[in-house]
């Protein structure tokens, strides 16, 4: 796959700073001068350049055709998205955050998940449905929660969580050449989050969790906003001789297994790190895979550290106190390796 | 009413081919009602099962609409789909295997009566979740527009989807973007067991259509050859980039909702009454009234119609039941699709 020119902003392996919101925009932007079946579309992608300004510029360089503004209408977005991309068409179809996806829930679980199943294989869906997720921004109860394990539960979909830039400007790619619904949950709490990155685009495995922090001591999984909060925390636990991996799983469905199962049969002490709210959640499935698959190796209890089980309240302090962070975060791994 | 009857005018001169194209007309729908006759046998028999979902009564609409389209337009159905995919020349043999179950059904016996599908014939379902289906079929008329493509998509949908919002919302970005779908509503009279008097604040749904600038007309679903002469119509407007088209066929559904349905909501009487105007009756009245069939040509119909369900459901019976083994096949995609 080579790039036009025109893409290429520097000498490749030359690194540049980039935010997590550009990286997006990059990708989309990338995905459009690649592919002419590519087009955006959602509430607010142009004229207003994106409730997050994602897609910022991007109706300026392509037009009302390829970023198509639509009505607050979350089934027929996502439902005209999954119609296009069953007619030869690549949409990548916006949703302004995971609250408002319920009202799209149906067209994700009933038609996107379901229809190569119950087809006999005859239909795919190739769609690629993107929102914002997560908390930080203090949104209060109706805009910043996780429910991305949610999805995680659907077979036939697969969902992406980038928590670096990197994964943020290369999963777009590889989640539009694949022939399955691909939905990807971007951390609205990060989208000014810098990094330096790879001028050129790097391709992204988006089949396997990667790790972030190689460590002997104990294996923290997690991802999207957690990670960054977990790297700070192996930082400070490194100070304290605890060597702690962290395991982002970037990949929410299918979840990948090996990578997991081999850190912890390395470390024998777990603890899972997410936004979402603990009961039912991501961390519960994998706490269960450990334990059917692992319970030998383990010289602890896994151990799950999620969002406090309430909407997520508006002032700071609260919202702060309702999820995971750096200093929670390393607590619990210290009462591991006591 | 302002609905338009056709089967009234008297034919003075009618072509050969004219002719043969009639008794086509009948033998679609005389196929249709067999078929479904021997389905509800087979449901007695337990061959078949889950819900089945009859259309006697309702032929004439599937049949005169598919006189309009191409090969290359798409059809995208609701779950009362036998009619429909017959009259698009899905094998009839298929879509009594898929009823059985079995793995040579048209979607290997995962679907179901609900869940008919045929990728060659262009038939998107057999969709289950009310109005579900009409942005889909939104999008896949979007993908045709945005390809240059001279074709329509046709979704039919009762008069019970209008009170779901999904109804609103694809009218209106169907409208918005001009995009070449023909929403055909059956209307039946009854949402299930409800009558639209019931259900809808307005029950002129043609008004409800043209409020979102979509051009619509009521007719009687009744009548093979209005139906025809409104689907040709509607597919000259929508081939010619106008948007989309909306056409209220009004008719009457023999049989109860479901196998389950012990209709407490309506009369005997009012049933007979309706069948006083069954499509084929009127049909077959008109044409011999007209000196265009003989009654030897109506028994030969009967005949290869009979020879043809019975070949179905021999091929049916005959066919094997999908390999356990195979049952998480096609939750993801087994071939690269680029």
């Amino acid at each position: 796959m080579t790039l036009p020119s025109q893409n290429v902003i520097a000498e490749p392996q030359q690194l540049v700073k980039m935010t997590y919101r550009e990286g997006m925009r990059q990708a989309i932007r990338e995905a459009m001068l690649r592919d002419e079946r590519c087009f955006l579309m959602g509430a607010d992608v142009g004229r207003y350049g994106g409730c997050f300004a994602v897609s910022k510029g991007l109706f300026d360089e392509f037009g009302p055709e390829k970023i198509r503004d639509m009505p607050l209408s979350e089934s027929a977005i996502a439902g005209i998205g999954i119609g296009a991309s069953m007619n030869g068409m690549r949409p990548i179809v916006e949703i302004m955050t995971v609250n408002f996806s319920l009202l799209a829930l149906d067209q994700i679980l009933n038609t996107a998940g379901t229809l190569l199943h119950m087809s006999g294989g005859l239909f795919n869906v190739p769609v690629v449905i993107r929102m914002a997720t997560g908390s930080g921004r203090q949104l209060g109860a109706q805009h910043a929660h996780s429910l991305e394990g949610w999805y995680a539960h659907i077979p036939g979909i697969k969902v992406l969580a980038p928590g670096t830039v990197e994964d943020m400007r290369g999963m777009l790619w590889p989640a539009l050449e694949d022939p399955d619904p691909v939905l990807i949950f971007e951390q609205q709490v990060m989208y000014n989050m810098t990094e330096m990155v790879s001028a050129t685009p790097v391709p992204v495995d988006i089949d396997h969790a990667k790790v972030r922090r190689p460590g002997k001591d104990v294996t923290l999984i997690t991802y999207g906003s957690c990670l960054p909060k977990s790297m700070t925390a192996a930082e400070t636990l490194a100070q304290e001789e605890i060597d702690t991996e962290v395991i982002d799983l970037r990949t929410l469905r299918p979840l990948d297994n090996d990578t997991i199962f081999a850190s912890v049969a390395k470390t024998h002490r777990v603890l899972i790190v997410e936004e979402g709210w603990r009961s039912g959640s991501l961390a519960a499935e994998i706490s269960a895979r450990i334990m059917e698959n692992l319970f030998y190796e383990l010289d602890r209890p896994v151990d799950r550290l999620c969002a406090s089980e309430v909407p997520m309240p508006y002032s700071k302090h609260m919202e702060e106190a309702a999820v995971p962070q750096p200093e929670t975060i390393a607590a619990a791994v210290r009462k591991l390796v006591l | 009413m302002s609905t338009k009857t056709v089967t009234k005018e008297k034919k003075d001169k009618v072509s050969p081919e004219q002719r043969e194209h009639y008794h086509h007309l009948l033998h679609q729908m005389i196929l249709i009602r067999r078929y479904e006759e021997k389905a509800a046998e087979l449901y007695q028999a337990s061959k078949i099962r889950g819900f089945l979902h009859l259309y006697i009564g309702e032929e004439a609409i599937a049949t005169g609409v598919m006189q309009a389209l191409t090969p290359e337009d798409s059809v995208v159905a609701t779950y009362r789909e036998h009619g429909h995919a017959l009259a698009r020349g899905v094998s009839a043999d298929v879509i009594m295997a898929e009823m059985y179950g079995k793995v040579t059904g048209c979607a290997r016996g995962r679907g179901g009566s609900m869940h008919l599908f045929d990728k060659e014939h262009r038939f998107f379902g057999g969709n289950a979740i009310v109005c579900s289906h009409l942005p889909l079929a939104v999008g896949i008329a979007l993908a045709d527009k945005m390809q240059n493509k001279p074709n329509v998509t046709v979704c039919f949908l009762g008069e019970g989807a209008v009170a779901e919002g999904e109804f609103h919302e694809s009218l209106n970005l169907g409208a918005l973007w001009q995009t070449p779908t023909l929403f055909v509503v059956e209307n039946n009279l009854y949402c299930m067991g409800t009558a639209l008097r019931y259900h809808s604040s307005n029950p002129n749904l043609t008004e409800k259509a043209a409020s979102y600038n979509v051009k619509a007309v009521q007719i009687d679903g009744n009548d093979v050859l209005a139906v025809e002469q409104a689907a040709h119509e509607a597919c000259d407007y929508l081939r010619s980039g106008k948007g989309p088209y909306f056409i209220e066929a009004i008719t009457y559904r023999f049989r109860p909702h479901s196998m389950f349905d012990a209709e407490l909501y309506r009369e005997k009487a009012e049933v007979e009454e309706h069948k006083k105007r069954d499509p084929i009756i009127l049909f077959t009245n008109y044409l011999k009234e007209n000196n265009l069939i003989e009654d030897g040509e109506i028994q030969a119909i009967e005949a290869d119609v009979a020879a043809v369900v019975q070949h179905s459901v021999d091929f049916a019976e005959n066919s094997p039941w999908e390999e356990v083994e195979d049952l998480t096949r096609f939750v993801y995609t087994e071939r690269s699709l680029s």
